[in-house]
C-alpha cells in the first residue's frame, strides 16, 4: 500500500536518506529500526509529506504522492501520524485535540464528531478524561491521546515515529499495548522504533536504517536474531550489552 | 537511640528559630521603611520651597473644584484608549501575520508590512501625534473625519502601537513550537486552518502579558492628543485650568485618575505572569 522507490533526502549539503526502497503491504506492520541520526523520523515525515523528497518516489495506494501535483493535504488527511514528542495542542483540552481534525480536515459534524472522538478515547483507555487539558495527563495517557488524534481520522496507515522514547520507562507499556491494539485490527502500519522486543513482537517485516541507507529489510526472527550486514550485528550487539535487546 | 530521643525537641527547636527569624526579618522591614521613607517625606516638607509647592500642586480647594471636569476628560481618555486599543489588537495580528506569511502573491504586502513596522516603531510617538494631527488637515481635506483632531490622534496612536505591537505577536508566533504546526498539518489540516486554529491561539496566549504591558503604555499615551488640540481631554482640561491660575493641582487630578487604572492594570499583569510561571 505505501512504496518508496529511490527515496533520496537532503537538508542541505547532508544526505539523510540515499535512496531507500521500501514496501509496506496492506494490514502488514513494517519496523524501522537504526541508530539515532540514522533517518527513520525523516522516511516517515518524507511519508507524510511533511518534508519534500528530492529524489525517488512514494507511492500510497498506488498513486505517486510525491507528484508536484498532487495535493500534499489530501494526502495527510489519508495517513496518521504519531510524533515522539506526541505534539498534543495544548490549547485544546483532550477531546478536541481528537475533533479538531475530523471536524476542520474530515467535514464531520460536531456532535457526530464528539461522539466518535469519545468513543476513540475510550478505546484507548481515555474515557472520563475527555474534558482535561492535556498537562494533567502522564506522558503515557499523552501518547495514547496523540494515537487517538491519529486514528480517529480513519486513516488508511499510520505512521508512528518512536513513539515511547519520550516517555518514562513504566509508562512504554501502555502505549505498547495500544499500538498491538492497532495491530491486531490489521491496520497498516510503519513504525520507526527502539523497542526491539516490541519490533520482533508485532512487525511483519524489520528495516534496519544505516547512514541514510536501508541495509537490511526482512521478517524480524531473522534481521533480529540472525543479520547478514555487519552494521546490523554491531548495531543489535552493542544494544544486547546495555540490556536493551 | 540518643538522637531517636531528640527528635521532637529539634523539631520545635526548628520551628522556633524560623519565628525568630521572620520576627527579626519584618521588625528589620518596618524601621528601615519608617527610616528611608520618614526621611524622604521629611527632606520634600523640610525643603524652602515646599509651602509653594503645597498651595499650587497639593491644594484641596482646587483639587475639589478642577476634578469633576478633568474626571469627565478621562471619560473622554478611556473611550479612546479602548478604541484604539482594539483597532491596535486587529493591525498588530494583521501587520504580523502578513509577514509570517511565504506566500509569494503577498510579497508587495509583506513588504510593506515589513517597512511600516519599522518606520512606525522608529518614530517617537509625540512626534507621530503631531505630524498626523497637523499633516492630515494641511492637507486640506473636506471637513469631516480627516479633520477631526480626535480621530487624527487616535489614527497616529494605533499606527505607532500597532507597529509595537505586530512585533510582540510576531514573537509569539515564533515561540509556538513548530511541532504544533506540523501536528496540525498531519491530522489534515491547512496551512491556514492550522494557522488559525493552533498556531495563532498559542501565539496570542504566550504574549498576553507583554501585550498588556503596551496596554499600559498606551493608556497614558491618550494624553499626547491633548498637543494637537484636542480640547476634551483629561490633560488639556487640568492644563487649561492650570494656566488660568498657574496652581497645578488639576495636573495632579490627571495624574491620579491614570494611576487609578494603570496600577490595576499592573496588579493584574503580575498576577497573570505569576499563574503561568505555575
Amino acid at each position: 500500500m505505501i512504496a518508496l522507490e529511490g527515496v533520496t533526502k537532503a537538508f542541505g549539503e547532508r544526505e539523510v536518506l540515499k535512496g531507500i526502497d521500501l514496501t509496506v503491504d496492506e494490514h502488514q506492520a513494517v519496523a524501522l529500526i537504526g541508530a539515532s541520526g540514522s533517518g527513520k523520523s525523516t522516511l516517515l515525515r518524507c511519508v507524510d509529506l511533511l518534508l519534500g523528497i528530492d529524489d525517488g518516489d512514494i507511492f500510497l495506494d498506488g498513486e505517486v504522492i510525491t507528484d508536484p501535483s498532487v495535493d500534499p493535504i489530501d494526502v495527510r488527511r489519508r495517513l496518521g501520524f504519531v510524533f515522539q514528542a506526541y505534539n498534543l495542542f495544548p490549547h485544546l483540552n483532550v477531546i478536541d485535540n481528537v475533533t479538531l481534525g475530523i471536524t476542520r480536515a474530515h467535514g464531520l459534524g460536531r456532535q457526530e464528531a464528539r461522539d466518535s472522538a469519545r468513543s476513540m478515547l475510550a478505546r484507548f483507555g481515555l474515557e472520563g478524561r475527555e474534558e482535561e487539558s492535556p498537562s494533567n495527563l502522564s506522558g503515557g495517557q499523552q501518547q495514547r491521546v496523540a494515537i487517538a488524534r491519529a486514528f480517529a481520522t480513519r486513516p488508511r496507515a499510520m505512521l508512528l515515529d518512536e513513539v515511547t522514547s519520550a516517555l518514562d520507562p513504566e509508562l512504554v507499556g501502555e502505549v505498547l499495548r495500544a499500538v498491538r491494539d492497532l495491530k491486531d485490527e490489521g491496520v497498516t502500519m510503519l513504525i520507526a522504533t527502539h523497542e526491539m522486543g516490541f519490533a520482533r513482537e508485532v512487525a511483519d517485516k524489520v528495516g534496519f536504517l544505516h547512514e541514510g541507507r536501508l541495509v537490511e529489510v526482512g521478517p524480524p526472527e531473522r534481521v533480529l536474531e540472525d543479520p547478514e550486514d555487519p552494521n546490523t550485528q554491531k548495531f543489535l550487539r552493542r544494544l544486547l550489552e546495555a540490556g536493551r535487546a | 537511640m540518643a538522637a531517636e530521643a531528640a527528635r521532637p525537641d529539634r523539631r520545635a527547636e526548628r520551628a522556633a528559630a524560623k519565628r525568630r527569624r521572620d520576627r527579626r526579618g519584618i521588625a528589620i522591614a518596618a524601621i528601615s521603611t519608617v527610616v528611608v521613607l520618614g526621611g524622604l517625606v521629611a527632606l520634600v516638607l523640610t525643603s524652602p520651597g515646599w509651602p509653594d509647592v503645597r498651595d499650587t500642586f497639593f491644594n484641596a480647594t482646587v483639587f475639589k473644584e478642577s476634578f469633576p471636569d478633568v474626571a469627565e476628560g478621562f471619560w473622554l481618555d478611556i473611550r479612546i484608549f479602548i478604541v484604539v486599543e482594539i483597532l491596535v489588537l486587529v493591525l498588530g495580528l494583521v501587520v504580523a501575520l502578513i509577514r509570517a506569511t511565504t506566500l509569494p502573491a503577498l510579497f508587495p504586502l509583506r513588504l510593506l508590512a515589513t517597512v511600516y513596522a519599522d518606520v512606525f516603531r522608529g518614530i517617537p510617538v509625540v512626534l507621530l501625534v503631531y505630524l498626523v494631527g497637523f499633516g492630515v488637515p494641511a492637507l486640506d481635506p473636506p471637513e469631516g473625519l480627516l479633520t477631526n483632531q480626535i480621530v487624527l490622534g487616535a489614527a497616529a496612536l494605533t499606527l505607532s502601537y500597532g507597529a509595537y505591537v505586530s512585533e510582540v505577536y510576531r514573537a509569539g508566533l515564533r515561540s509556538v513550537h513548530p511541532g504544533q504546526r506540523e501536528a496540525a498539518l498531519a491530522v489534515g489540516l491547512t496551512e491556514r486552518q492550522a494557522m488559525r486554529h493552533v498556531v495563532v491561539p498559542q501565539a496570542v496566549r504566550n504574549v498576553g502579558p507583554p501585550l498588556l504591558n503596551d496596554f499600559i503604555s498606551l493608556q497614558k499615551d491618550v494624553a499626547l492628543i491633548a498637543i494637537i488640540g484636542v480640547t476634551g481631554e483629561a490633560f488639556r482640561i487640568a492644563q487649561i485650568q492650570a494656566s488660568t491660575d498657574f496652581n497645578y493641582t488639576p495636573l495632579l487630578c490627571a495624574a491620579l485618575l491614570y494611576l487609578a487604572v494603570t496600577i490595576p492594570l499592573a496588579r493584574l499583569l503580575d498576577r497573570w505572569d505569576r499563574g503561568r510561571v505555575r
